[in-house]
């Protein structure tokens, strides 16, 4: 269903529709991290994907253009660039672990020491919270300050503020002049 | 690599697959598709793929949520999946539609500046300015000498 | 938006659920899913909510600008300011044994619930903020376009 819903945004032209079904991918793929147990993930996918980053893209939309145009170039050139990726991708997965082994490497080094030494240490029930905000504080920060520093760009791009600069670049030309 | 294709094997590895498949899917919106806001879903399909393989990678069979019970007794029999996927990809998703928004802005920025948000015609305009531009220097040289 | 008359009824309905469901999930957050990131996007989904069906202006009322810019960084502000108490309490940065130096475990609690608290600030102040910066933009489809 997934896969269905992204070649259906590949074939689309209508932007609205597209804003649409990502909305919709969002949500699929929220269902998805329920089933692989990621509880806090689904919840946080649903909200963002289906939630903000819909309204944002309409509303940037609404700021731009409705219809995308036909690409003029050919799709051979991209296809192949994608096929040689994705079977050198496939390639290197035959190595992985089976899914949901439990001997994977993933699952023998840092996580089992969480899972054993929250409950004592930090001794609050959901262990993604105690992560988080206590053994990977300083990662939390950091991510933190990623998005305090996009909002700010968002708001230096599009918000009042660049309206007062190019004021003030038109007087200093007019007074230069 | 050879006789390691069984049935167990193609099972265990098809989760890995349908991400690939998915993930080439927003590669090829990003890279084939002209239109900016287009190549942005594409790069959410992308990321969310991305999302989809950590978090996989995290599942472990007949596992289950990483929640302590809210008495804090623990049963050792029960299977919690690996909880540091899902706070690295917790993050990530916030962060990925912080810049998201960063780009839709740009996009909005790009359409006032040209008038278009397709990626040839903008191409196209650049080209005429530069040409322009260029004009207007090499004028300006060749007068000073 | 302003015909819609199911619309309007069940927004103003539904927004106060949304932030009370948004403050549970801040505050319940180590007991169950959610958290900081989460409880920040839900709360920025009500005022979202709020001014795609009323207005803009109408939200911008009930959530002015310039303390939706403040929140953006107080909430780094208080992320990187617990660290720093617990700095100066003679223990390591964002080390939360330092908030109840006999029950580390409590101390850790309170840690916990202040960072989230620090996120969710900035995550809601930035969502928010990103909302009003669009929606301020005089649009180029009319509504009848769609």
């Amino acid at each position: 269903m997934l896969v269905a819903t992204a070649i259906a945004i590949v074939r689309m032209q209508r932007l609205f529709a597209i804003a649409m079904l990502s909305g919709v991918f969002s949500l699929l793929s929220a269902l998805l991290f329920v089933v692989l147990d990621a509880v806090d993930v689904a919840f946080t996918e649903a909200a963002v994907g289906a939630g903000i980053s819909t309204v944002l893209v309409l509303g940037t939309l609404a700021l731009t253009s409705r219809v995308a145009k036909h690409s003029t170039h050919s799709p051979a050139i991209p296809l192949l660039v994608v096929l040689v990726t994705g079977a050198t991708l496939m390639y290197g997965t035959l190595d992985m672990p089976n899914f949901g082994s439990p001997d994977a490497p993933a699952q023998t080094h840092v996580s089992p020491d969480y899972l054993e030494r929250s409950p004592h240490e930090i001794g609050v029930p959901n262990v993604v919270t105690a992560i988080l905000a206590s053994y990977r504080g300083y990662d939390t920060l950091g991510e933190t300050a990623v998005v305090f520093t996009a909002g700010i760009g968002v708001l230096l791009l599009i918000s009042g503020l660049h309206r007062r600069r190019e004021d003030e670049d038109e007087e200093e030309e007019s007074g230069e002049s | 690599m050879n006789g390691e294709f069984t049935w167990d094997f193609i099972v265990g590895h098809m989760n890995y697959w349908l991400f690939i498949v998915l993930m080439m899917t927003g590669l090829y919106i990003v890279v084939a598709k002209g239109n900016l806001v287009k190549k942005i879903v594409g790069l959410n399909i992308f990321q969310t793929s991305v999302f989809m393989l950590y978090i996989s990678m995290g599942k472990v069979t007949g596992g289950t949520a990483p929640i302590f019970p809210a008495d804090m007794i623990i049963d050792p029999d029960v299977v919690y999946s690996n909880p540091l996927p899902h706070v690295l990809i917790l993050t990530a998703i916030v962060v990925g539609i912080a810049t998201t928004s960063l780009g839709l802005a740009l996009i909005v920025r790009i359409r006032e500046e040209f008038g278009t948000i397709e990626e040839h015609e903008i191409l196209e305009i650049e080209k005429a300015i530069a040409a322009a531009e260029n004009k207007l220097h090499g004028e300006a040289m060749g007068g000073r000498a | 938006m302003r015909h819609h008359l199911i619309l309007r009824v069940v927004t103003k309905l539904l927004v106060g659920t949304i932030i009370l469901f948004a403050f549970y999930v801040q505050f319940h957050g180590d007991f169950s899913p959610g958290g900081g990131f989460q409880a920040g996007v839900i709360m920025a989904v009500a005022f979202i909510l709020y001014g795609v069906v009323f207005s803009l202006r109408k939200a911008q009322k009930v959530f002015p600008p310039w303390l939706v810019h403040k929140l953006v960084a107080l909430g780094v502000l208080i992320y990187a300011g617990t660290g720093i108490v617990s700095l100066f309490l003679g223990y390591e940065y964002l080390d939360y044994g330092a908030f109840s130096p006999h029950h580390p475990e409590h101390g850790q609690h309170y840690g916990i619930l202040i960072v989230e608290l620090g996120v969710g600030i900035t995550v809601t102040g930035v969502m928010v903020a990103v909302y009003y910066a669009f929606a301020a933009r005089p649009p180029r489809i009319s509504d009848e376009e769609w």
